[in-house]
């Protein structure tokens, strides 16, 4: 028995960047976040090379998660080919020799910013959200210890007052993006910055979807199969931005969520914010062998 | 000299409010000595007495925004048992949302003063559960005209109120619900007096029209000869004296409430 | 019209009342009255004489507990049974005020923004009766009383004393009460609304009202009063009509 059989050679890194504690307590943080679905769970938050506020909170779950059989991919406001994607995906294929790919079919571990894939998820898929503020009552309540108290009393007066000032002030709930939902009939969630299309993708999906702050040192979960309920009054509906009927001017695709491209003459074209989904249906429209899977909006419409 | 004063006989109905010997300390000042009340439904206590006499305090104890060192204090209310000192913040939370109104005399206590008036007031609504924006919209403006708040000032901000107009909002707001007890404390002191006049008016009025069970503190002799049935004489966190509001004034037993008395009529 | 009632049933039997004011920043005491016994029954007047300062006011005020006796009994016959007034809870003593007995003055209590009529019918209103009833009988009182018809709808408050003091009687008076106090009532009243007035009083005494009363001018009453008791110091002596008084 020497010394080197009982202890590991050094290595200039740890196994997916992160030491094994730092790993184990996010697991940790996480399965708890699973068990109290919404519920925000403090972690400590190391330092990633990264800035904080650029998806460090993401980073860190995607690198506890990540093991070398798992296909990677990461998307910034729908684009997989952004700077700050692609910096991502290129950073956790070298610190654990995972696999990456655009295609959401084929991922098995996808890290978000603002947006969830048109591509219905499976069970066997985990997103991770990147999320700026956990906080939905931050807005309403400055004190964070008492916003806590509140969670605990499921004391959310207040944010349905928000959507009440909106109508009021505007005859229509202004929240675009961020909209508080209600997780398992239980913790208001922000969902991140996604926009109000993407929430209905979130009520009882197939998949894990985690969302860590990594600033906010905050991580929650919705776990498969968990109802997430917009904040709406029962008698205004909630709604999904107008974007059932446009259409992508570069591949033609329809019914999804669109980035908007101010024209020189005042007008506006749109492109499907899925970016990959916009390159299979263009290599679709070619007669390119593409497999698009099952979409949660059919036509604009989402599925009920 | 005077007699002492047996228990009710004749008044059917129970006391809605039963607060026994509350004491309360803050390091060496005492702001509360073994003070009991009781008020029936529909009865308008006033509380009178200095600053630093214990009033307030004691309000807030019926509030249940402070907890006393000893005493209890129960609402005869269905639902609703036992000492309300008990009470876990939830509890306490539910219960003071739902059964209990309160007008401070600092509107930035009641109100959030950026929101609009109206969603105040539904704010209350929203706590108790209501969910449906018409009917947020009808019981705000509802409570508002009975406040005499005028209705197309509904949606400004109270910051951009006047403070006869924002303690109608805190009024409007109390009242949404329809609670068992209204508290009042010093709901007019700061106003012009024309504005604090209209105020009580409306208070009174309430009052008449919804028989109101109401606790008022004020300095303010006028405020309280104005609107109670009975009185209580308050002096460094001990009640000094009690009595139906007409005796009180008219016939004061104790030197302080004599003072007083003699001081402002 | 017979009346409904028993004359014999007492309402009201004082028993050695007393009452004086301890006046703190003097350190002084000053005795009000005392010794005062008297007993009455139902649809029984009695007049309180004295001179100035014997203590009528007090005394009526005493019965209605404005004033806390000093010593003494004044036990009530209400509806509920026997309560010694000096002794009542304040809530039970409230809750004779509201249904058996009344305090009549010479001044109107007004609030405002509460119409003439609505201020004559609340008493009957806050007894049960229904709103329309209560303001047809409010109106039939303040048209009794002399009140123009023209501002039964309007504000009290904006209304010289003269109608005040109709508007307060026709209020006072429009709900018959076991137990009536009648402080002056009658003072500075003009002719039409006092013979009103007295004409209300003969009314509810034949219904079974029993009053004591403390006029300027006890003429104005002459024919109602049944007994009288003079609280001049050292004059003892009552005075005896046609019911005895102790």
């Amino acid at each position: 028995m020497s010394l080197e059989t009982l202890t590991k050679s050094w290595e200039p890194m740890s196994y997916g960047f992160l030491d094994a504690s730092a790993k184990r307590e996010i697991r940790r943080k996480t399965l708890k976040a699973i068990a109290v679905p919404g519920c925000q769970i403090p972690y400590a938050s190391r330092e990633v090379p990264m800035a904080r506020g650029w998806g460090t909170g993401g980073l860190q779950v995607s690198c506890t998660l990540i093991n070398p059989d798992m296909r990677v991919k990461v998307i910034d406001q729908g684009a997989d080919d952004s700077v700050n994607a692609a910096s991502i995906r290129k950073f956790l294929a070298r610190v654990s020799g995972a696999p990456v790919t655009m295609d959401t079919l084929e991922a098995d571990l996808i890290q978000s910013r603002h947006r969830i894939p048109e591509e219905k998820l499976r069970e066997d898929q985990v997103l991770v959200l990147q999320v700026p503020n956990p906080e939905p009552l931050r807005p309403v309540q400055p004190n964070m210890s008492i916003a806590r108290q509140m969670h605990a009393d499921a004391d959310y007066g207040r944010m349905w007052l928000q959507l009440y000032e909106q109508i009021v002030r505007s005859g229509r709930v202004m929240q675009g993006a961020s909209y508080p939902s209600l997780v398992n009939g239980r913790f208001v969630m922000t969902p991140s910055p996604i926009p109000r299309w993407d929430v209905p993708k979130m009520d009882m999906a197939a998949h894990l979807t985690i969302l860590s702050a990594g600033r906010e040192k905050r991580l929650h979960a919705v776990p498969p199969y968990t109802r997430v309920e917009p904040l709406v009054f029962d008698d205004v509906p909630f709604r999904v931005e107008d974007h059932g009927r446009l259409v992508c001017t570069r591949s033609g695709a329809r019914g999804f969520f669109m980035n908007e491209i101010p024209q020189e003459d005042g007008t506006s074209s749109f492109e499907v914010s899925d970016s990959e989904l916009g390159v299979k249906t263009i290599h679709r429209r070619d007669g390119d062998a593409a497999r698009i899977g099952e979409t949660w909006y059919t036509d604009g419409e989402m599925a009920q | 000299m005077t007699l002492t004063l047996d228990a009710p006989r004749f008044v059917e109905t129970k006391p809605l409010l039963t607060a026994r010997n509350l004491s309360k300390s803050y390091g060496d000042v005492q702001a509360l000595r073994d003070v009991s009340a009781t008020v029936y439904p529909g009865e308008v206590l006033g509380i009178v007495g200095e600053s630093g006499s214990g009033k307030s305090t004691f309000l807030r104890c019926l509030n249940l925004e402070e907890t006393p060192d000893a005493g209890s204090y129960s609402l005869d209310l269905p639902d609703v048992q036992g000492n309300l000192f008990d009470l876990d913040r939830y509890g306490r939370r539910m219960l003071c949302a739902t059964r209990i109104g309160i007008v401070y005399q600092n509107p930035h206590l009641g109100l959030l003063m950026g929101h609009s008036s109206s969603g105040n007031v539904a704010e209350r609504l929203l706590v108790a559960g209501e969910r449906r924006f018409e009917v947020l919209r009808d019981k705000a403006r509802n409570a508002l005209d009975a406040s005499e708040f005028p209705l197309d000032r509904m949606d400004a901000p109270p910051i951009e109120l006047s403070g006869g107009m924002q303690q109608r909002v805190q009024l409007a707001k109390a009242i949404a619900l329809e609670p068992a007890l209204l508290l009042l404390d010093e709901p007019t002191t700061g106003l012009d007096v024309s504005v604090q006049a209209l105020v009580l008016d409306t208070l009174k009025r309430l009052q008449q029209e919804r028989r109101i069970t109401m606790v008022i503190v004020s300095h303010d002799l006028g405020v309280i000869r104005t609107l109670s049935d009975r009185v209580m004489v308050m002096r460094r966190g001990a009640v000094v004296e009690e009595g139906l509001a007409d005796q009180v004034f008219q016939d004061p037993q104790h030197s302080y409430t004599q003072q007083l008395v003699h001081a402002k009529l | 019209m017979t009346p409904q009632f028993n004359r014999d049933a007492p309402v009201l039997e004082v028993r050695s009342l007393s009452k004086g004011f301890t006046m703190h920043h003097l350190g002084a005491q000053m005795a009000a009255f005392d010794d005062i016994s008297f007993q009455l029954r139902a649809g029984e007047f009695l007049l309180l004489k004295g001179r100035n300062g014997a203590g009528k006011s007090t005394l009526l005020r005493a019965l209605y507990r404005s004033y806390l006796p000093g010593g003494g009994e004044i036990l009530f016959h209400s509806s509920h049974g026997v309560i010694d007034l000096a002794r009542a809870a304040d809530v039970d003593v409230s809750l004779l005020r509201k249904t058996e007995m009344g305090f009549v003055t010479q001044f109107l209590t007004a609030r405002p923004r509460v119409s003439a009529e609505a201020l004559v019918a609340e008493p009957l209103r806050l007894s049960g009766v229904a709103q329309e009833d209560a303001l047809e009988q409010a109106r039939h009182w303040l048209d009794a009383f002399g009140v123009k018809r023209t501002l039964w709808a309007a504000y009290p408050t904006t209304f010289s004393g003269g109608e005040q003091q109709k508007v307060n009687l026709a209020r006072a008076l429009i709900l018959p009460q076991r137990l009536l106090l009648l402080d002056e009532p009658t003072a500075s009243l003009d002719a039409s609304a006092r013979a009103a007035l007295i004409d209300r009083l003969s009314e509810l005494k034949s219904r079974g009202t029993a009053m004591v009363g403390v006029f300027h001018h006890p003429g104005d009453v002459a024919q109602l009063i049944d007994s009288e008791i003079d609280l001049t110091p050292d004059v003892k002596s009552l005075e005896e009509r046609e019911n005895v008084v102790v």
